[in-house]
């Protein structure tokens, strides 16, 4: 029973990083690519608790909270470097 | 070590010490440093000759140098060296001499060069003459090729200079290189670089593969050093040098190392049929080719330039001829083709004596006029009575005029000729009758060109306004060395079986080694008369057309032939030469475009076609599933969302897009990882991919304004094959490379990591146990691989260049 709903869910979630893949390929504007990336992310962390389950194993738990960190750091330099063509600013001088 | 090892060598060690004799003593000409050597050696030397009628022993020394590859400097000196020694200390002596009062300017001329150079060319040339292995051989052979290169340069700030310096040098060497690798067939073939060694396994060799190449190789060095043709353009074109080079080098010593190694060969070569037709031919191309030239030339060094190319023609068709001694029996120590051997060997000893005397002369010209030009020269009989003595001298014994020694080789030389044609092995029959006529021919030049240097320098009307000094005799000093060569002409014109059982004879014996019974020696017998036989008639017919053809030389000097000055054979030196930069230029263009683009193109094609060809060439096309992991279906999605991404890569017209593309590749791939049970490479991965993306938009902020947002990868037909063609190479050779693992299954050295990663390192994480403990060392060097990057982008982000500075 398990097996089958891991591979249907598994199925769904690949087949919304297909859809998230062709937003970032289509556009039409930045954010749209920007946000269809952060959505992949999010979908690599419940996709890979699913596949912890899949491989009975604890060894992705690090990998789940750094692709949460990693989503939301990229996602704000991107964002940033729209906002004002800078991803570091420079000290007060 | 012995006594002998020494006369190559002191030559070298009297050079190391001329510079330091040149600065201490500014007063002394430093020639006079030099002069007692040669006469040393040269003394030494002729103790060695056989006065008293019985056979020169030949004597051989060894000491090792590379053992291990059979290297050794080993001197032989039998008879043919000996004749060659004794001209180099003998005709050494006398140009150090006359060198000494030619070049008299001591403040001005750097003597140190010069006598360092004509040292270090006396020392190679002995060295060639006295060197048993063959390494050693052609060591001394390129040394001889260096010296003479810089002497021809001696005047490096003219151009002309330069251009003969560099020409010979470049024929010599590729002549001493296609040499070398002949040696190295002959050390294939007989496993020894001893030529006594090699000699004494003839037999066995001649039928091999490689004898032919070998003998033709040995005979490119040969003929390029001796100035044969088509390879003597170099000779003229050395007439830059000063004359006592000229006299020293290019006339009695160097030019003679070819017909030396000939000479040594023929006991290997001799008595096979290319051998006597390749020296034969190419002798006689050249003794007619250099007479007709030499008759064209104006400047005085040019006709003895092809003059010594001519006579070095006959001396080379003479041993061609002679080499067929070894098809017949010698009786009463003589046979049909031995008297050509005999022939050689004397008149390379008198070219030697009059060509030197006559380079003398020329200087002596030169020196005391200005000009070498026959065309402004005249009536300088009464001027210079003792340099037209000498020329008359020299002059009549090149034509062959007797009682002078030129007639004596030059009666043997007919008979030699005549005797070729004679000869019925080798199929001579057919083309032998030619021989006679070819040297008749050429020899009507000789005279021609003898008497139009010697009437249009000493007779006729004095033209002192074309001279550039008022005409006088020479010093004194500067004729003692031209004097010594003429008396020798003479002497040995009038006694000339002074020279046959000392000099002749052994160097027969060594030429034709095992053709004698113990204790015999070769018949020579030199005289003036023959009675009235055909070499005679031969003679006086020469004297006969060439005075004739001298009479009417008016009508000669018209035609266009006579004009052109230069052999026609340099066009294709010189366009060769043209055409090498010019091709290797063009092919240089071709491939160095200065575009990374392009030379990515080359790398991959390579990469393509050589891959692909092992991949052909060995079969190695193979396809196997057995083994391959279950696929589960949302991995085809996963699969087919990286496969879009990519292949969408090139297409975006937008750099964040393409970044963003990137980014989703990235993740997907940790995504792979994850699923492929890796843990710490997906951690990794998903670091690395964020860092990059953040680090490229840093970077793209500084790309410039205008091309910011404009971005369009240009399609190219031959990129894109070139890129598919990489991607199925690789993809190929992964498949084979599974099923090459699937039909020879192997240990995995993964099982015992695995094994024993608790074991004997203590940690569960065999991924980082692998990093740190079982390979810590790579784990080391890339930690070093980021150190070095991060100061990189820090020297190269706070370093800013000075004006005019360069990384």
């Amino acid at each position: 029973m398990l097996d089958i709903v891991i591979a249907i869910v598994l199925g769904l979630l690949s087949l919304s990083i297909l859809i998230c893949t062709g937003r970032a390929l289509i556009g039409p504007t930045m954010s749209d690519r920007i946000v269809a990336l952060d959505t992949i992310g999010i979908n690599l962390i419940g996709f890979i608790a699913i596949l912890m389950i899949v491989q009975e194993t604890a060894a992705y738990s690090d990998v789940v909270l750094l692709i949460a960190i990693l989503a939301f750091i990229g996602s704000v330099a991107i964002a940033k470097f729209l906002e004002g063509g800078v991803v570091l600013d420079r000290g007060d001088s | 070590m012995s006594m002998l090892h020494f006369i190559p060598l002191a030559p070298f060690i009297v050079a190391i010490f001329i510079p330091i004799l040149y600065k201490a003593f500014r007063h002394i000409h430093t020639g006079w440093f030099v002069l007692p050597l040669p006469i040393l050696l040269f003394i030494y030397l002729i103790q060695y000759l056989p006065f008293g009628g019985e056979p020169l022993t030949p004597i051989m020394e060894t000491i090792a140098w590379v053992p291990s590859l059979g290297i050794n400097f080993t001197v032989y000196l039998d008879g043919l060296s000996l004749l060659f020694a004794l001209l180099i200390t003998g005709i050494g002596a006398l140009v150090v001499l006359y060198s000494i009062y030619y070049i008299a300017n001591k403040r001005e001329e750097p003597l140190n060069n010069f006598y360092v150079y004509l040292l270090m060319f006396m020392g190679a040339m002995l060295g060639v003459v006295l060197s048993d292995n063959l390494i050693v051989l052609y060591v001394f052979w390129e040394l001889t090729s260096l010296a003479s290169a810089l002497l021809i340069a001696y005047w490096f700030h003219k151009e002309k200079s330069r251009y003969g310096a560099q020409k010979s040098m470049l024929i010599t060497v590729s002549g001493g290189f296609a040499m070398l690798a002949g040696f190295t067939l002959l050390y294939n073939m007989t496993g020894t670089f001893s030529v006594r060694e090699i000699i004494a396994s003839v037999s066995e060799i001649s039928t091999d593969m490689l004898f032919i190449p070998a003998m033709i190789l040995i005979l490119l060095g040969a003929f390029t050093k001796s100035a044969q043709f088509p390879f003597h353009i170099w000779l003229p074109d050395a007439m830059e040098a000063p004359t006592p080079v000229s006299a020293y080098l290019h006339s009695a010593t160097m030019v003679k190392a070819g017909i030396y190694l000939v000479a040594r060969f023929t006991p290997v070569f001799g008595g096979q049929a290319e051998w006597f037709w390749i020296v034969t031919s190419f002798g006689l191309l050249t003794l007619l080719w250099g007479s007709v030239s030499a008759v064209r030339q104006k400047d005085l060094k040019g006709i003895l330039a092809f003059s010594t190319v001519s006579q070095l023609g006959l001396i080379m068709s003479l041993l061609g001829i002679g080499s067929a001694a070894y098809q017949y029996e010698v009786i009463g120590g003589e046979s049909i083709a031995t008297v050509a051997i005999l022939a050689a060997m004397l008149h390379l000893f008198n070219h030697a004596t009059f060509k030197g005397s006559l380079f003398m002369v020329v200087g002596i010209i030169d020196h005391e006029t200005g000009t070498r030009d026959i065309r402004k020269l005249g009536g300088l009989m009464t001027i210079m009575p003792i340099t037209f003595t000498i020329s008359l001298i020299g002059v009549a014994s090149m034509a062959g005029l007797p009682p002078f020694n030129g007639f004596l080789s030059k009666e043997m030389f007919f008979t030699g000729m005549l005797s070729g044609a004679s000869l019925d092995v080798f199929n001579v029959q057919t083309l032998g009758f030619i021989f006679p006529i070819v040297a008749w021919v050429a020899s009507v030049f000789t005279f021609l060109y003898c008497m139009i240097m010697l009437f249009k320098t000493f007779t006729g009307k004095h033209q002192p306004e074309k001279l550039e000094k008022e005409a006088h005799e020479a010093p004194f000093g500067l004729l003692i060395s031209p004097i010594i060569l003429a008396s020798l002409v003479v002497l040995f014109g009038l006694f000339p079986n002074l020279l046959a059982y000392t000099i002749v004879d052994p160097a027969m014996q060594a030429i034709l080694p095992g053709l004698l019974q113990e204790g015999e020696q070769f018949y020579v017998n030199i005289y003036h008369w023959h009675g009235f036989n055909a070499e005679l008639f031969m003679t006086m017919g020469v004297v006969f057309f060439g005075a004739f053809l001298y009479v009417n030389l008016k009508k000669v000097q018209e035609t266009a032939f006579y004009l052109g000055e230069r052999d026609p054979l340099n066009w294709f030196y010189d366009n060769g030469l043209d055409g090498l930069i010019t091709g290797s230029t063009a092919v240089n263009n071709v491939q160095m475009t200065g575009k990374l683009r392009d030379y990515f193109t080359f790398m991959f094609a390579f990469l393509i076609l050589s891959v692909g060809y092992m991949l052909i060439r060995t079969g190695s096309f193979a396809f196997d599933i057995q083994n391959a992991a279950m696929i589960s279906p949302y991995i085809y999605l996963v699969v087919a969302a990286i496969i879009i991404s990519t292949i969408a890569l090139p297409f975006m017209n937008n750099r964040i897009t393409a970044i963003v593309l990137v980014g989703v590749v990235g993740f997907l791939i940790a995504l792979l990882f994850v699923i492929l049970r890796a843990p710490d490479l997906a951690l990794t991965q998903l670091l690395v991919e964020t860092v990059m993306v953040v680090l490229l938009l840093l970077v793209f902020y500084h790309l410039p304004e205008l091309k910011k947002e404009k971005f369009t990868p240009a399609f190219n037909v031959s990129n894109a094959v070139i890129s598919i063609g990489v991607g199925l190479v690789v993809t190929i050779t992964g498949l084979a490379v599974h099923a090459f693992s699937n039909e020879n299954p192997m240990s995995r050295i993964s099982d015992y990591f695995v094994e024993n990663a608790y074991a004997l390192a203590g940690g569960n994480n065999i991924v980082n146990v692998i990093l740190v403990d079982f390979r810590g060392l790579d784990t080391l060097l890339e930690v070093v691989v980021l150190g070095i990057v991060a100061l990189a982008v820090v020297v190269l982000i706070k370093y800013k260049a000075k004006e005019g500075e360069d990384v």
